[in-house]
């Protein structure tokens, strides 16, 4: 009895909250806010129950016989003393922000800094890897719009045949992006509607 | 008439318009009607990828991203679960399971229960592990960083990235192709589409990433959905054409 009782639950639930939306009456509305209020309840704890299990799979990496991982030890050491700072100082303390701050700002920077010699790379190698006309385009492409945003073109754009050009050069992207997000959005919105259906239930487990 | 007053009802017919034909559509597909969809290079390596792992006894991850069931990227999510429970069905005779990585608490949840509804089906409850489906960290680097050692050290061979990224999903993606595993990558936001392109193997692009359950057989539902979409795309472009012509005509119809 458990999957269709979740089923039915998911249903109603999905079609009030859908309703909320797009039907314009205030009750409805109401019922919405309530809803997804309990749904950002549920999902802080589902944060909660997943950083536990983040903490346990890195434990039984530190306490398995063979092959323990040093990174676990120092990440169950850092979650240990972002847990006690926490508590102790209150996590809105500014003196806890700035710890915290010091040790994620540069970490994720260095990251970044990583990603951006790992993408020019790529891009590099992706003639090489990926032949064909669209790999070409996305290299042309790639190319001429950090000519245009290197701001070499700043006193042109008063020119007038470069002015037009540019105007239509900077209206392609968009043209893209719009074709690209409406697709994906079709495909969100039948998404929905199969877990409203019923037909998608990633919740039976 | 206020500009923009009606926008429900037009979102409301689309919605109707949607569902009737996605269950008028599944409903052929029940009685094991095969629909033939064009071919995706990606997934045809994808399914070949899987077979080759299962064989070599190595590992599959599959990366359910950063998407928040409450946001706009659910959606994306919901196709990475949706994914994540084909994959683990198909390759359920391997040695070593797959392994699920996700950026959101509720997600890492969710795909610990779609790996249990696989195993349960191909009655081999006893394989499931629950940290098998896990958290990889809650901000979009951290993620990254989580989910690096994953990538490295648990003898994967295929990465089925697919859900919501940013743009670090170049360093999973060169840590992938470090470790010489084939990966194939999939989301609905922008920027990880043109560094997925640029990075990876087997982009898919736009919508490509709702097609990926389907393709591996998920249900009708699943195929349905893909000819749904095709019907609301030529539906959409009509709509688009109409809007210029009464637009150049100076009808306003909204």
């Amino acid at each position: 009895m458990k999957a269709p009782l979740a089923t039915a639950v998911a249903i109603v639930v999905g079609l009030l909250v859908l309703a909320g939306y797009i039907v314009p009456i205030p009750q409805l509305l109401a019922i919405r806010t309530i809803v997804l209020g309990w749904a950002l309840i549920l999902v802080a704890v589902a944060t909660i129950v997943g950083v536990i299990n983040l903490v346990r799979v890195h434990w039984l990496k530190v306490t398995r016989k063979e092959g323990r991982d040093i990174f676990s030890v120092v990440f169950l050491l850092a979650f240990l003393a972002t847990v006690v700072g926490a508590v102790w100082l209150n996590p809105t303390s500014p003196l806890f922000q700035q710890v915290i701050m010091a040790i994620q700002v540069p970490a994720e920077s260095s990251l970044m800094a990583i990603l951006a010699i790992v993408l020019a790379y790529s891009s590099l190698r992706l003639l090489q890897r990926r032949r064909g006309l669209l790999a070409f385009l996305f290299v042309v492409s790639a190319v001429i719009f950090l000519f245009l945003s290197s701001g070499l073109l700043s006193g042109a754009d008063t020119v007038w045949p470069l002015k037009q050009i540019i105007l239509l050069l900077n209206r392609l992207p968009d043209a893209g992006a719009r074709g690209i997000l409406l697709g994906i959005a079709l495909g969100s919105l039948v998404a929905g509607l199969r877990i409203l259906m019923g037909a998608d239930r990633p919740y039976r487990g | 008439m206020i500009p923009g007053q009606n926008d429900w009802i037009v979102g409301l017919s689309l919605i109707v318009i949607a569902a009737v034909a996605l269950f008028g559509l599944a409903v052929p597909l029940r009685s094991r009607v095969r629909r033939i969809f064009r071919v995706i290079p990606g997934i045809v390596r994808l399914r070949r990828a899987i077979g080759l792992t299962v064989e070599n006894g190595k590992r599959l991850h599959v990366s359910l991203g950063e998407s928040s069931l409450t946001g706009n990227s659910s959606a994306a999510g919901l196709a990475g679960l949706s994914t994540l429970e084909r994959i683990a069905s198909l390759s359920m005779i391997s040695d070593r399971p797959p392994i699920a990585t996700s950026g959101d608490g509720a997600l890492s949840i969710l795909s610990q229960d779609e790996m249990r509804v696989a195993y349960r089906d191909g009655n081999a409850i006893e394989q499931f592990d629950p940290d098998r489906g896990r958290l990889g960290g809650i901000t979009p680097m951290s993620y990254a960083a989580g989910v690096l050692p994953v990538m490295r050290d648990e003898q994967v061979s295929a990465n089925i990235l697919v859900g919501n990224f940013g743009s670090e999903v170049g360093l999973m993606t060169d840590a992938a192709h470090q470790q010489q595993a084939f990966v194939i990558g999939a989301s609905d936001s922008l920027p990880a589409q043109a560094v997925l392109y640029a990075a990876g193997e087997e982009p898919l692009i736009g919508e490509e990433i709702f097609a990926i359950p389907a393709y591996l057989q998920a249900g009708p539902f699943h195929q349905a959905g893909l000819q749904v979409q095709d019907i609301l795309r030529w539906l959409v472009i009509a709509l688009i054409l109409a809007g210029i012509i009464f637009g150049i005509l100076g009808i306003n119809l909204l």
